[in-house]
Order: C-alpha cells, then structure tokens, then sequence
C-alpha cells in the first residue's frame, strides 16, 4: 500500500466549487534511466488516475513517463450531494490503489 | 561558572553583527515555496504521517512503542529536534537526532538499527523534526560541545577534494553567485530531513553533505564518523536562532 495525503472539504454547501487535492508516494520510474548498475530499470509508473464522486467520474488524468516522484493531482468539482469521493490511481506492474473521503453536503 | 560564562559568550556572540542570513526557503522560486509552505503539497509529509505510525508502532509485542515512553509526539517532542545534534555520554560525542532515534531503537527496544537515510528513520526523524517546525534552531549551552563546534569550524573551513575546496569557500564567500545553473545557497541545515526534487525523495543532512562531497571529488564522510558529527554541531551552531522548516522542500 502505498502513502497517500488526501485534502477535501468534510462539508461544504449544495452548489459550492470545492478543491480537492491528492499527493501519492510512487516512484514513478520512467524506464529510461540506467541504474547504478548500468542496466535500465523497469519502468513503473502511475498511468491512470480517477476520482469518482458516488460513483460519477468526476475527474481523471492519464499519467506518463515525465510525471515527477509522487506525483500531486489538485482538482475541482462542485459539491451537489452528500456521499464519497473516491480515488483510485493505477499503474505498472497491477498497481491499484483506491482511497474514499465522505463529504456531507448541507 | 563555567557554563554562566559560556551563556554570555554565547549571548556575545549571538549580537555580533553577522551577514544577513538567508535560508535556502528565501532564494527558491515561488512554486517551491509554495510546496513547502502547503502540507497538502509537501510530499515529505507522506514521510511524516509514516513517521507519526512508526512511533505509535511496538517493533515487537515484547517492547514499547515510542510512544509508550514518551507519550503524545506532539507534546513531548516539541522543540527537541531544534537542540540537536547534543552531546552523548556513553558515546562521548555529540549525536544527531538519527543516531539517537537508533541509539534508542537498540536499547529500549531491543530492535536492530536502521541504516543511515533508510525509509523508516528518515520518516521518524521527519515526524519528530515536524514538531519543532518554527521554533528557533537552539543548540545546547554544554561546554563539551565547545570542542566538537570548533573542530567541524576547522573542517568547514579546510579545503578538501581533487577541486581543493572548502564548504566556507561556497557557502559563505561564494553564497548568492551561480554554479553552473543552480544558486549557491549559504548552506543552512535548519529544513533537515527535506525533500529535494533533484532527490524526488527525504534526504539528511548526512546524505546532502556526502553529496557536496561527491561534488568536490572528496571521499565522503561516513554516518557514525566523529567528523560528520563534528560537522554538524558546528552547522546547528553556524543555524542558531533560524527557524526549523523541517520537513522543507528544496530544488
């Protein structure tokens, strides 16, 4: 299981724009660099990043080769009812990861 | 005596006109601020939050947790990383905070140590650093630090390496002007352990130091070597009164 830091709104109002914002530890290793050995190392990398809100996509990005280490996704939506926001990154080699936040909206 | 003398001293010392210090913080561009100035940005913070569960954790049933000794971090670690490195009596030497986190590890809990810039200690340190964050970088007033301080002066100010340099020569004759495309900067320890993007990852102050080292075609100083430890007493010393940005971001 790798780290995750989530930042959401625990409530926020029906209609408002709320920002949410994801930091992931991977090491998002591009397969084009030699290790101390020489040798490529394999690449492993996040490439899919999706958040659902009750199920609704609501946001997703698709990740490559020159996305930093631990990479910070930030984002908006706008809050329409109370439920989980989940998150799910996914990669090389079956990385899967998903992680949910309740949000109550008043 | 003694030490009301050497309080003075330091007092003295303290009010002697010095250059205007800079932390590295200041001369980074605004985005690299603004990672290390937001928790939600600061990767080094999954280290922290790993960190805060290491502490709660027993390394096995049989033994205290950190946290078993010591309590709630938040409380009873407040402002201890801003007086380290301090001076070990059964070693008869100053320790940083890594060496006595081990030192710890090994004695009351009976646990193996963790290699120097291991994930888990890095992550320990981070949450303990975490909670000094702010407060004023304080060495210790303890006279038996005085000749450790003046040996890590010696080696900051001597000229090692194949490029036959010293660490003043950089970051307190040269600090401001450009190596190649990156800023000199005055070389404060105060934001260790940190996230270095050029890192993409926590490093120590015994990792970035190593790493000047490489830079200078020196051989670099290792972990528990007196000289390291010299080093970094004279550092806190050199950062005395900066405020602890640990866990900071830099380029």
């Amino acid at each position: 299981m790798a780290r995750t830091l989530i930042t959401a709104p625990a409530t926020a109002k029906r209609g408002e724009v709320i920002e949410l914002r994801t930091l992931i530890a991977h090491p998002m290793e591009t397969g084009f660099r030699p290790g101390a050995d020489g040798l490529l190392l394999p690449r492993n990398l996040i490439t899919r990043f999706s958040c659902r809100y009750n199920g609704d996509l609501v946001f997703s990005a698709d990740l490559h080769a020159a996305t930093a280490a631990n990479p910070y996704i930030a984002f908006f939506t706008v809050a329409t009812e109370s439920g989980t926001l989940s998150f799910s990154w996914e990669g090389d080699h079956g990385f899967a990861q998903t992680e949910t936040v309740s949000l109550s909206v008043t | 005596m003694r030490r009301l003398l050497w309080l003075l001293l330091s007092v003295a010392l303290h009010a002697v006109a010095q250059p205007a210090r800079r932390s590295g913080f200041d001369d980074m561009s605004p985005s690299t601020q603004a990672m290390q100035r937001d928790d939600a940005q600061n990767p080094a913070m999954l280290w922290a939050q790993d960190g805060a569960a290491l502490w709660a954790r027993a390394p096995s049933p049989s033994v205290p947790a950190c946290a078993g000794c010591h309590g709630e971090a938040r409380a009873s670690m407040r402002g201890v990383a801003a007086r380290y490195p301090a001076y070990d009596e059964a070693l008869a030497r100053p320790i940083d905070l890594a060496t006595r986190i081990n030192r710890c590890r090994e004695m009351r809990q009976g646990a193996p140590r963790w290699a120097p810039d291991s994930q888990e200690l890095l992550s320990l340190e981070s949450h303990l650093a975490l909670q000094s964050r702010g407060l004023p970088v304080e060495p210790p007033a303890d006279v038996r630090l005085l000749p450790w301080r003046e040996r890590g002066e010696a080696l900051y100010r001597a000229r090692i390496g194949q490029l036959n340099l010293s660490c003043a020569q950089c970051h307190d004759e040269r600090a401001g002007l450009r190596l190649g495309g990156g800023l000199i900067p005055q070389g404060h320890a105060n934001g260790y352990p940190l996230y270095r993007l050029e890192w993409q990852g926590v490093g120590s102050l015994l990792r970035r130091i190593r790493n000047c080292m490489t830079g200078v075609r020196a051989q670099p100083l290792a972990a528990d070597s007196p000289e390291f430890a010299a080093l970094a007493t004279y550092l806190a010393w050199r950062d005395r009164g900066m405020p602890v940005e640990s866990p900071a971001v830099r380029p």
